[in-house]
Protein backbone atom coordinates (compact mmCIF):
# COMPACT_ATOMS: atom_id res chain seq x y z
CA UNK A 1 0.00 0.00 0.00
CA UNK A 2 2.26 2.36 1.20
CA UNK A 3 4.74 1.50 -1.96
CA UNK A 4 2.43 2.71 -4.49
CA UNK A 5 2.63 6.64 -5.02
CA UNK A 6 -0.32 8.67 -2.84
CA UNK A 7 -2.79 10.60 -4.29
CA UNK A 8 -0.93 13.72 -3.16
CA UNK A 9 2.40 12.95 -5.00
CA UNK A 10 0.59 12.04 -8.10
CA UNK A 11 -1.78 15.26 -7.84
CA UNK A 12 1.03 17.45 -7.24
CA UNK A 13 3.38 15.79 -10.26
CA UNK A 14 -0.01 16.48 -12.27
CA UNK A 15 -0.07 20.35 -10.99
CA UNK A 16 3.56 20.78 -11.54
CA UNK A 17 3.47 18.73 -15.07
CA UNK A 18 0.74 21.19 -16.35
CA UNK A 19 2.92 24.04 -14.96
CA UNK A 20 6.15 22.94 -17.20
CA UNK A 21 3.66 22.16 -20.09
CA UNK A 22 2.51 25.98 -19.77
CA UNK A 23 5.91 27.14 -19.70
CA UNK A 24 6.37 26.59 -23.12
CA UNK A 25 10.32 25.94 -23.44
CA UNK A 26 10.54 22.26 -24.55
CA UNK A 27 10.65 20.71 -27.47
CA UNK A 28 7.47 19.45 -29.13
CA UNK A 29 8.93 15.39 -28.27
CA UNK A 30 9.16 16.78 -24.72
CA UNK A 31 5.78 18.55 -24.54
CA UNK A 32 4.09 15.64 -26.21
CA UNK A 33 5.68 13.36 -23.09
CA UNK A 34 4.75 15.34 -20.56
CA UNK A 35 1.15 15.72 -22.04
CA UNK A 36 1.15 11.60 -22.14
CA UNK A 37 2.63 11.84 -18.52
CA UNK A 38 -0.11 14.00 -17.72
CA UNK A 39 -3.07 11.80 -19.25
CA UNK A 40 -1.71 8.95 -17.03
CA UNK A 41 -1.23 11.19 -13.52
CA UNK A 42 -5.19 12.18 -14.46
CA UNK A 43 -6.25 8.83 -15.17
CA UNK A 44 -4.33 7.19 -11.91
CA UNK A 45 -5.52 9.81 -9.53
CA UNK A 46 -9.13 9.04 -10.91
CA UNK A 47 -8.66 5.71 -10.29
CA UNK A 48 -7.67 6.28 -6.01
CA UNK A 49 -10.88 8.62 -6.18
CA UNK A 50 -12.99 5.85 -7.52
CA UNK A 51 -11.54 3.16 -5.03
CA UNK A 52 -14.76 2.29 -3.17
CA UNK A 53 -13.30 0.95 0.19
CA UNK A 54 -12.21 2.77 3.27
CA UNK A 55 -9.12 0.99 4.34
CA UNK A 56 -9.80 0.91 8.13
CA UNK A 57 -6.87 -0.37 10.86
CA UNK A 58 -6.88 -0.44 14.35
CA UNK A 59 -3.95 0.07 16.08
CA UNK A 60 -2.52 -1.56 19.60
CA UNK A 61 0.41 -1.74 21.63
CA UNK A 62 1.63 -5.25 22.59
CA UNK A 63 2.70 -6.47 25.71
CA UNK A 64 6.37 -6.18 24.58
CA UNK A 65 5.87 -2.70 23.69
CA UNK A 66 5.77 -2.59 20.26
CA UNK A 67 2.50 -1.42 17.91
CA UNK A 68 0.53 -3.65 16.08
CA UNK A 69 -2.38 -2.83 13.12
CA UNK A 70 -4.85 -5.16 12.16
CA UNK A 71 -8.07 -4.36 9.86
CA UNK A 72 -10.74 -3.08 11.94
CA UNK A 73 -14.13 -4.33 10.68
CA UNK A 74 -16.62 -2.04 10.80
CA UNK A 75 -20.21 -2.30 12.12
CA UNK A 76 -21.62 -0.12 9.90
CA UNK A 77 -20.58 -1.28 6.00
CA UNK A 78 -22.53 1.71 4.11
CA UNK B 1 -41.46 72.34 37.73
CA UNK B 2 -39.36 70.33 35.42
CA UNK B 3 -39.44 71.44 31.86
CA UNK B 4 -38.94 67.89 29.91
CA UNK B 5 -41.26 65.25 30.42
CA UNK B 6 -42.02 63.45 33.63
CA UNK B 7 -43.11 59.64 33.62
CA UNK B 8 -44.68 57.38 36.05
CA UNK B 9 -42.91 54.71 37.74
CA UNK B 10 -44.76 52.59 35.95
CA UNK B 11 -43.29 54.36 32.46
CA UNK B 12 -39.75 54.12 33.09
CA UNK B 13 -39.87 50.37 34.34
CA UNK B 14 -41.60 49.19 31.58
CA UNK B 15 -38.79 51.18 29.69
CA UNK B 16 -35.92 49.45 31.64
CA UNK B 17 -37.50 46.09 30.77
CA UNK B 18 -37.79 46.63 27.06
CA UNK B 19 -34.22 47.68 27.02
CA UNK B 20 -33.41 43.89 28.82
CA UNK B 21 -35.54 42.21 26.50
CA UNK B 22 -33.30 44.38 23.70
CA UNK B 23 -30.42 42.49 25.04
CA UNK B 24 -29.08 39.38 23.50
CA UNK B 25 -26.85 38.43 26.59
CA UNK B 26 -29.37 38.85 28.93
CA UNK B 27 -32.07 37.00 26.88
CA UNK B 28 -29.95 33.76 26.89
CA UNK B 29 -28.09 33.37 29.24
CA UNK B 30 -25.81 30.75 31.30
CA UNK B 31 -24.57 31.59 34.99
CA UNK B 32 -22.41 29.50 37.62
CA UNK B 33 -23.30 30.62 41.18
CA UNK B 34 -24.71 28.80 44.71
CA UNK B 35 -27.99 28.59 45.52
CA UNK B 36 -29.43 29.96 48.68
CA UNK B 37 -32.94 31.30 50.18
CA UNK B 38 -34.66 28.38 48.12
CA UNK B 39 -38.54 28.18 48.63
CA UNK B 40 -41.12 26.78 46.35
CA UNK B 41 -44.56 28.30 47.36
CA UNK B 42 -47.73 26.76 47.12
CA UNK B 43 -48.30 27.41 43.32
CA UNK B 44 -45.43 25.65 42.77
CA UNK B 45 -42.82 28.64 41.66
CA UNK B 46 -39.41 28.25 42.99
CA UNK B 47 -38.11 31.43 44.24
CA UNK B 48 -34.11 31.18 45.34
CA UNK B 49 -30.62 33.90 45.56
CA UNK B 50 -28.28 33.16 43.22
CA UNK B 51 -24.79 34.05 44.31
CA UNK B 52 -21.30 34.16 44.49
CA UNK B 53 -18.27 36.15 46.33
CA UNK B 54 -19.74 39.53 45.00
CA UNK B 55 -22.84 39.23 43.77
CA UNK B 56 -26.15 38.14 44.33
CA UNK B 57 -29.46 37.82 42.00
CA UNK B 58 -32.77 36.77 42.24
CA UNK B 59 -34.13 33.74 40.20
CA UNK B 60 -37.69 32.44 39.92
CA UNK B 61 -38.26 29.05 38.84
CA UNK B 62 -41.93 29.01 37.06
CA UNK B 63 -43.85 25.61 38.08
CA UNK B 64 -44.33 24.41 34.52
CA UNK B 65 -40.05 24.24 34.59
CA UNK B 66 -39.79 23.01 38.03
CA UNK B 67 -41.95 20.11 37.19
CA UNK B 68 -38.88 19.22 34.81
CA UNK B 69 -35.63 19.77 36.54
CA UNK B 70 -34.11 18.43 39.51
CA UNK B 71 -34.47 21.22 42.17
CA UNK B 72 -31.42 22.54 43.55
CA UNK B 73 -31.28 22.83 47.44
CA UNK B 74 -29.47 25.45 49.74
CA UNK B 75 -25.80 25.72 48.83
CA UNK B 76 -25.82 23.45 45.92
CA UNK B 77 -23.15 25.46 43.27
CA UNK B 78 -25.36 25.30 40.04
CA UNK B 79 -25.04 26.27 36.38
CA UNK B 80 -28.23 27.64 35.21
CA UNK B 81 -29.92 28.64 32.36
CA UNK B 82 -32.67 31.69 31.09
CA UNK B 83 -33.33 35.38 30.76
CA UNK B 84 -33.07 38.22 33.00
CA UNK B 85 -36.45 40.71 32.97
CA UNK B 86 -37.77 43.00 35.60
CA UNK B 87 -40.18 42.34 37.82
CA UNK B 88 -42.00 45.28 37.93
CA UNK B 89 -44.15 45.40 41.28
CA UNK B 90 -40.88 44.60 43.15
CA UNK B 91 -39.04 47.13 41.09
CA UNK B 92 -36.12 44.30 40.94
CA UNK B 93 -34.50 42.55 38.28
CA UNK B 94 -34.50 38.71 38.13
CA UNK B 95 -33.40 35.45 36.66
CA UNK B 96 -36.01 33.27 35.06
CA UNK B 97 -34.44 29.96 35.07
CA UNK B 98 -35.59 27.15 32.46
CA UNK B 99 -32.70 24.78 32.85
CA UNK B 100 -30.45 24.16 35.66
CA UNK B 101 -27.31 21.36 35.72
CA UNK B 102 -26.89 20.06 39.66
CA UNK B 103 -24.70 20.71 41.99
CA UNK B 104 -21.41 18.43 40.34
CA UNK B 105 -21.62 20.20 37.63
CA UNK B 106 -21.31 23.59 38.97
CA UNK B 107 -17.99 22.04 41.00
CA UNK B 108 -16.95 20.83 37.17
CA UNK B 109 -18.19 23.98 35.56
CA UNK B 110 -15.54 25.86 38.36
CA UNK B 111 -12.51 23.64 37.54
CA UNK B 112 -13.29 23.85 33.67
CA UNK B 113 -12.85 27.90 34.32
CA UNK B 114 -10.04 27.41 36.11
CA UNK B 115 -8.28 24.78 34.16
CA UNK B 116 -9.08 26.87 30.93
CA UNK B 117 -7.86 30.21 32.43
CA UNK B 118 -4.53 28.51 33.21
CA UNK B 119 -3.95 27.00 29.97
CA UNK B 120 -4.70 30.07 27.72
CA UNK B 121 -2.53 31.87 30.50
CA UNK B 122 0.29 29.22 29.18
CA UNK B 123 -0.62 30.38 25.68
CA UNK B 124 -1.80 26.56 24.68
CA UNK B 125 -5.24 28.53 22.98
CA UNK B 126 -2.92 30.54 20.81
CA UNK B 127 -3.42 30.49 17.21
CA UNK B 128 0.03 30.91 16.73
CA UNK B 129 0.44 27.38 17.74
CA UNK B 130 -2.81 26.08 15.41
CA UNK B 131 -0.87 24.03 12.86
CA UNK B 132 -2.46 23.25 9.55
CA UNK B 133 -4.09 19.99 8.11
CA UNK B 134 -3.31 18.93 5.31
CA UNK B 135 -5.41 19.50 2.33
CA UNK B 136 -5.00 16.06 0.86
CA UNK B 137 -4.44 12.98 3.53
CA UNK B 138 -3.05 10.44 2.68
CA UNK B 139 -3.29 9.05 6.43
CA UNK B 140 -5.41 9.62 9.27
CA UNK B 141 -5.63 8.35 12.69
CA UNK B 142 -8.80 8.44 15.30
CA UNK B 143 -9.32 8.41 18.54
CA UNK B 144 -12.93 7.45 19.77
CA UNK B 145 -14.87 4.75 21.33
CA UNK B 146 -14.84 1.70 18.87
CA UNK B 147 -18.59 0.90 19.32
CA UNK B 148 -20.12 4.72 19.20
CA UNK B 149 -22.06 6.27 16.40
CA UNK B 150 -19.24 8.58 16.48
CA UNK B 151 -17.23 6.17 14.69
CA UNK B 152 -20.05 4.98 12.13
CA UNK B 153 -20.33 8.84 11.02
CA UNK B 154 -16.67 9.45 10.79
CA UNK B 155 -15.93 6.24 8.67
CA UNK B 156 -19.08 6.82 6.79
CA UNK B 157 -18.01 10.72 6.11
CA UNK B 158 -14.77 9.49 5.15
CA UNK B 159 -15.87 6.64 2.60
CA UNK B 160 -18.28 9.05 0.93
CA UNK B 161 -15.90 11.92 0.86
CA UNK B 162 -12.50 11.04 0.29
CA UNK B 163 -12.42 6.48 0.26
CA UNK B 164 -8.71 6.60 -0.59
CA UNK B 165 -7.35 7.82 2.98
CA UNK B 166 -5.86 5.72 4.79
CA UNK B 167 -7.55 5.38 8.53
CA UNK B 168 -6.18 3.91 12.06
CA UNK B 169 -8.25 3.62 14.83
CA UNK B 170 -6.57 4.04 18.07
CA UNK B 171 -9.59 2.89 20.30
CA UNK B 172 -10.46 4.31 24.02
CA UNK B 173 -12.94 4.92 26.03
CA UNK B 174 -14.01 8.81 26.12
CA UNK B 175 -16.29 8.55 29.12
CA UNK B 176 -15.63 7.75 32.87
CA UNK B 177 -12.55 7.73 34.92
CA UNK B 178 -10.70 5.41 32.22
CA UNK B 179 -11.29 7.47 29.61
CA UNK B 180 -8.61 11.07 30.37
CA UNK B 181 -5.74 8.54 30.64
CA UNK B 182 -7.19 5.93 27.66
CA UNK B 183 -7.50 9.54 25.26
CA UNK B 184 -3.55 10.31 26.17
CA UNK B 185 -2.48 6.58 25.55
CA UNK B 186 -4.29 6.75 22.08
CA UNK B 187 -2.92 10.40 20.76
CA UNK B 188 0.66 8.76 22.18
CA UNK B 189 -0.01 5.66 20.14
CA UNK B 190 -0.88 7.16 16.68
CA UNK B 191 2.07 9.40 17.31
CA UNK B 192 4.25 6.82 17.81
CA UNK B 193 2.70 4.63 14.57
CA UNK B 194 3.27 7.72 12.71
CA UNK B 195 7.06 8.27 13.51
CA UNK B 196 8.17 4.42 13.22
CA UNK B 197 6.06 3.19 11.31
CA UNK B 198 3.83 5.33 8.37
CA UNK B 199 3.31 8.93 8.80
CA UNK B 200 -0.08 10.27 9.86
CA UNK B 201 -1.42 13.57 8.46
CA UNK B 202 -3.76 14.65 11.14
CA UNK B 203 -5.52 12.72 14.09
CA UNK B 204 -9.53 13.14 14.76
CA UNK B 205 -10.64 13.13 18.45
CA UNK B 206 -14.22 12.77 18.69
CA UNK B 207 -16.74 11.60 20.93
CA UNK B 208 -20.82 12.01 20.19
CA UNK B 209 -23.84 14.06 22.32
CA UNK B 210 -24.30 13.75 25.64
CA UNK B 211 -24.29 15.66 28.63
CA UNK B 212 -21.86 17.36 30.81
CA UNK B 213 -20.88 14.79 32.80
CA UNK B 214 -20.37 12.49 29.83
CA UNK B 215 -17.90 15.16 27.68
CA UNK B 216 -16.07 15.81 30.98
CA UNK B 217 -13.14 13.65 29.71
CA UNK B 218 -12.60 16.60 27.32
CA UNK B 219 -12.26 18.83 29.62
CA UNK B 220 -9.33 17.00 31.56
CA UNK B 221 -5.69 18.53 31.81
CA UNK B 222 -4.17 15.09 30.60
CA UNK B 223 -6.25 15.18 27.49
CA UNK B 224 -4.96 18.92 26.92
CA UNK B 225 -1.29 18.19 27.81
CA UNK B 226 -1.84 15.20 25.39
CA UNK B 227 -3.06 17.20 22.29
CA UNK B 228 -0.17 19.79 23.07
CA UNK B 229 2.08 17.03 22.74
CA UNK B 230 1.20 15.56 19.61
CA UNK B 231 3.70 15.92 16.69
CA UNK B 232 0.51 15.30 14.50
CA UNK B 233 -2.13 17.96 14.04
CA UNK B 234 -5.37 17.21 16.06
CA UNK B 235 -8.51 18.11 15.14
CA UNK B 236 -11.32 17.76 17.94
CA UNK B 237 -14.87 16.79 17.15
CA UNK B 238 -16.64 16.96 20.58
CA UNK B 239 -20.11 16.50 21.03
CA UNK B 240 -22.80 19.01 19.45
CA UNK B 241 -22.44 22.88 17.95
CA UNK B 242 -22.55 24.33 21.15
CA UNK B 243 -19.85 22.24 23.40
CA UNK B 244 -17.22 23.63 23.76
CA UNK B 245 -14.39 21.61 25.61
CA UNK B 246 -10.92 22.09 26.70
CA UNK B 247 -9.72 19.70 24.28
CA UNK B 248 -11.49 21.87 21.39
CA UNK B 249 -9.42 24.79 22.33
CA UNK B 250 -5.99 23.44 22.50
CA UNK B 251 -6.82 21.25 18.89
CA UNK B 252 -5.14 23.04 15.84
CA UNK B 253 -8.81 22.61 14.68
CA UNK B 254 -11.80 22.51 16.19
CA UNK B 255 -15.36 21.37 14.52
CA UNK B 256 -18.86 21.40 16.01
CA UNK B 257 -19.55 17.57 15.78
CA UNK B 258 -17.53 13.80 14.99
CA UNK B 259 -18.71 14.12 11.35
CA UNK B 260 -17.92 18.05 10.99
CA UNK B 261 -13.86 16.83 11.74
CA UNK B 262 -14.23 13.82 9.06
CA UNK B 263 -15.58 16.77 6.84
CA UNK B 264 -12.72 19.26 8.01
CA UNK B 265 -9.96 16.37 7.87
CA UNK B 266 -10.25 15.33 4.39
CA UNK B 267 -11.15 16.68 0.74
CA UNK B 268 -14.44 16.45 -0.72
CA UNK B 269 -13.85 13.58 -3.74
CA UNK B 270 -15.71 15.14 -6.20
CA UNK B 271 -14.38 18.86 -5.65
CA UNK B 272 -10.85 16.56 -6.11
CA UNK B 273 -12.28 14.82 -9.45
CA UNK B 274 -13.29 18.34 -10.84
CA UNK B 275 -10.06 19.83 -10.15
CA UNK B 276 -8.23 16.91 -12.11
CA UNK B 277 -9.92 17.11 -15.10
CA UNK B 278 -9.50 20.75 -14.54
CA UNK B 279 -5.85 19.84 -15.08
CA UNK B 280 -5.88 17.72 -17.55
CA UNK B 281 -8.34 20.31 -19.45
CA UNK B 282 -4.87 22.57 -19.63
CA UNK B 283 -2.68 20.15 -20.48
CA UNK B 284 -4.74 19.71 -23.46
CA UNK B 285 -4.73 22.76 -24.45
CA UNK B 286 -1.02 23.46 -24.33
CA UNK B 287 -0.97 20.19 -26.52
CA UNK B 288 -3.57 21.40 -29.22
CA UNK B 289 -1.77 24.84 -29.39
CA UNK B 290 1.83 23.55 -29.62
CA UNK B 291 0.84 20.97 -32.37
CA UNK B 292 -1.14 23.85 -34.19
CA UNK B 293 2.28 25.48 -34.02
CA UNK B 294 4.40 22.33 -35.41
CA UNK B 295 1.65 22.11 -38.42
CA UNK B 296 2.58 25.86 -39.06
CA UNK B 297 6.32 25.38 -38.47
CA UNK B 298 5.51 22.02 -40.78
CA UNK B 299 3.51 24.07 -43.71
CA UNK B 300 6.24 26.66 -43.77
CA UNK B 301 8.78 24.13 -44.50
CA UNK B 302 7.02 22.65 -46.80
CA UNK B 303 6.22 25.69 -48.42
CA UNK B 304 9.90 25.93 -49.37
CA UNK B 305 10.64 22.35 -50.19
CA UNK B 306 8.35 23.32 -52.93
CA UNK B 307 10.33 25.00 -54.86
CA UNK B 308 12.89 22.13 -55.42
CA UNK B 309 10.74 19.63 -55.36
CA UNK B 310 8.63 18.15 -58.51
CA UNK B 311 4.63 20.13 -58.19
CA UNK B 312 2.28 16.70 -58.29
CA UNK B 313 4.10 15.56 -55.13
CA UNK B 314 3.93 18.58 -53.55
CA UNK B 315 0.45 19.76 -53.89
CA UNK B 316 0.34 16.03 -52.14
CA UNK B 317 2.00 16.79 -49.47
CA UNK B 318 0.29 20.24 -48.76
CA UNK B 319 -2.99 18.24 -49.07
CA UNK B 320 -1.91 16.26 -46.25
CA UNK B 321 -0.45 18.75 -43.91
CA UNK B 322 -3.61 21.13 -44.65
CA UNK B 323 -5.24 17.94 -43.41
CA UNK B 324 -3.17 17.33 -40.67
CA UNK B 325 -3.72 21.20 -39.21
CA UNK B 326 -7.53 20.19 -39.33
CA UNK B 327 -6.96 17.23 -36.77
CA UNK B 328 -4.42 19.31 -34.80
CA UNK B 329 -6.56 21.89 -34.62
CA UNK B 330 -9.47 19.17 -33.30
CA UNK B 331 -6.57 17.21 -31.14
CA UNK B 332 -8.63 15.98 -28.29
CA UNK B 333 -7.06 13.73 -25.73
CA UNK B 334 -7.34 10.12 -27.18
CA UNK B 335 -6.18 11.20 -30.73
CA UNK B 336 -2.99 12.86 -29.52
CA UNK B 337 -0.73 10.43 -29.99
CA UNK B 338 -1.77 9.53 -33.26
CA UNK B 339 -1.26 12.91 -34.62
CA UNK B 340 2.14 12.70 -32.99
CA UNK B 341 2.59 9.67 -34.81
CA UNK B 342 1.33 11.42 -38.33
CA UNK B 343 3.51 14.34 -37.76
CA UNK B 344 6.40 12.12 -37.62
CA UNK B 345 5.62 10.36 -40.57
CA UNK B 346 5.13 13.70 -42.35
CA UNK B 347 8.82 14.67 -41.15
CA UNK B 348 10.33 11.35 -42.52
CA UNK B 349 8.56 12.59 -45.99
CA UNK B 350 9.89 15.22 -46.09
CA UNK B 351 13.08 14.38 -45.46
CA UNK B 352 13.05 11.89 -48.14
CA UNK B 353 12.67 15.11 -50.74
CA UNK B 354 16.48 15.53 -49.94
CA UNK B 355 18.42 15.12 -53.52
CA UNK B 356 20.33 12.18 -51.83
CA UNK B 357 17.33 10.30 -51.59
CA UNK B 358 16.12 11.02 -55.05
CA UNK B 359 18.91 9.81 -56.19
CA UNK B 360 18.84 6.64 -54.43
CA UNK B 361 15.55 6.03 -56.42
CA UNK B 362 16.88 6.14 -59.76
CA UNK B 363 17.17 9.80 -60.32
CA UNK B 364 20.22 11.49 -61.71
CA UNK B 365 22.09 14.67 -61.68
CA UNK B 366 23.63 15.72 -64.83
CA UNK B 367 26.59 18.40 -65.09
CA UNK B 368 28.84 19.81 -68.11
CA UNK B 369 32.79 19.93 -68.75
CA UNK B 370 32.64 22.98 -66.51
CA UNK B 371 30.68 21.68 -63.79
CA UNK B 372 27.95 23.55 -64.16
CA UNK B 373 24.61 21.23 -63.32
CA UNK B 374 22.62 20.79 -66.82
CA UNK B 375 19.09 21.94 -66.28
CA UNK B 376 17.73 22.81 -69.79
CA UNK B 377 18.66 21.11 -72.89
CA UNK B 378 20.17 24.07 -73.88
CA UNK B 379 23.20 23.35 -72.38
CA UNK B 380 22.92 19.37 -73.97
CA UNK B 381 24.19 20.17 -77.53
CA UNK B 382 24.64 17.21 -79.53
CA UNK B 383 28.29 15.86 -79.19
CA UNK B 384 28.57 17.27 -75.91
CA UNK B 385 30.44 15.44 -72.81
CA UNK B 386 28.38 15.34 -69.89
CA UNK B 387 29.20 13.77 -66.28
CA UNK B 388 26.12 11.83 -64.96
CA UNK B 389 25.76 11.77 -61.26
CA UNK B 390 23.65 8.78 -59.52
CA UNK B 391 23.25 7.23 -56.14
CA UNK B 392 26.52 5.17 -55.78
CA UNK B 393 28.90 7.27 -58.18
CA UNK B 394 28.96 9.10 -61.44
CA UNK B 395 30.27 7.76 -65.46
CA UNK B 396 30.50 10.28 -68.39
CA UNK B 397 27.91 10.61 -71.23
CA UNK B 398 28.06 12.36 -74.66
CA UNK B 399 24.44 13.86 -75.62
CA UNK B 400 23.22 12.36 -79.06
CA UNK B 401 20.53 14.57 -79.56
CA UNK B 402 18.21 16.89 -78.07
CA UNK B 403 14.82 18.02 -77.74
CA UNK B 404 12.95 20.93 -75.86
CA UNK B 405 9.47 20.01 -74.64
CA UNK B 406 7.44 22.97 -75.93
CA UNK B 407 5.45 23.34 -72.62
CA UNK B 408 8.52 24.32 -70.57
CA UNK B 409 10.36 27.24 -71.07
CA UNK B 410 13.77 27.75 -69.18
CA UNK B 411 12.58 31.13 -67.41
CA UNK B 412 10.47 29.08 -64.74
CA UNK B 413 13.07 27.39 -63.38
CA UNK B 414 14.79 28.87 -59.79
CA UNK B 415 17.28 27.13 -58.82
CA UNK B 416 19.06 25.57 -61.43
CA UNK B 417 21.92 24.30 -59.51
CA UNK B 418 19.24 21.63 -57.52
CA UNK B 419 17.10 20.83 -60.91
CA UNK B 420 17.17 17.09 -61.47
CA UNK B 421 16.81 15.23 -64.79
CA UNK B 422 15.29 11.98 -65.02
CA UNK B 423 17.48 9.57 -66.48
CA UNK B 424 13.98 7.58 -68.34
CA UNK B 425 11.82 10.46 -69.93
CA UNK B 426 12.47 14.01 -70.06
CA UNK B 427 9.07 14.84 -68.58
CA UNK B 428 8.07 12.22 -65.96
CA UNK B 429 7.20 13.24 -62.50
CA UNK B 430 7.01 11.22 -59.37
Amino acid sequence: MSESPSFEALYRELEETVRRLEAGDLSLDDSLALYDRATALAEQCNALLDRAELRVRQLSGRPDGGLAAEPFAATDGK
Amino acid sequence: MPTTNVYTVSQLTAYIKSLFAGDVLLADVWLSGEVSNFSQASSGHCYFTLKDAGAALKAVIWRTQAGRMALPRNGDAVVVHGYISIYEQGGTYQLYVDHLEGAGVGRLWLEFERLKARLADEGLFDAARKRPIPARPARLGIVTSPTAAALRDILRTLGRRYPLVDVLLAPTAVQGADAPPGIAAALDLLNRWSREQEPLDAIILARGGGSLEELWAFNDERVARAIVASAVPVITGVGHETDFTIADFVADLRAPTPTGAATLAAPDGRELSAAVGGLLGQAERQIAGRLEAERARVENLARRLRRVSPAARLASDRQRVDDLARRAGLARAGRLRHERERLRGQQLRLMALDPRGVLARGYAIVTAADGAVVYSVTQAVPGAALAVRVADGAFGARVTQNEQDPSTTPGTRRRASLRMLPQRTSNTLE
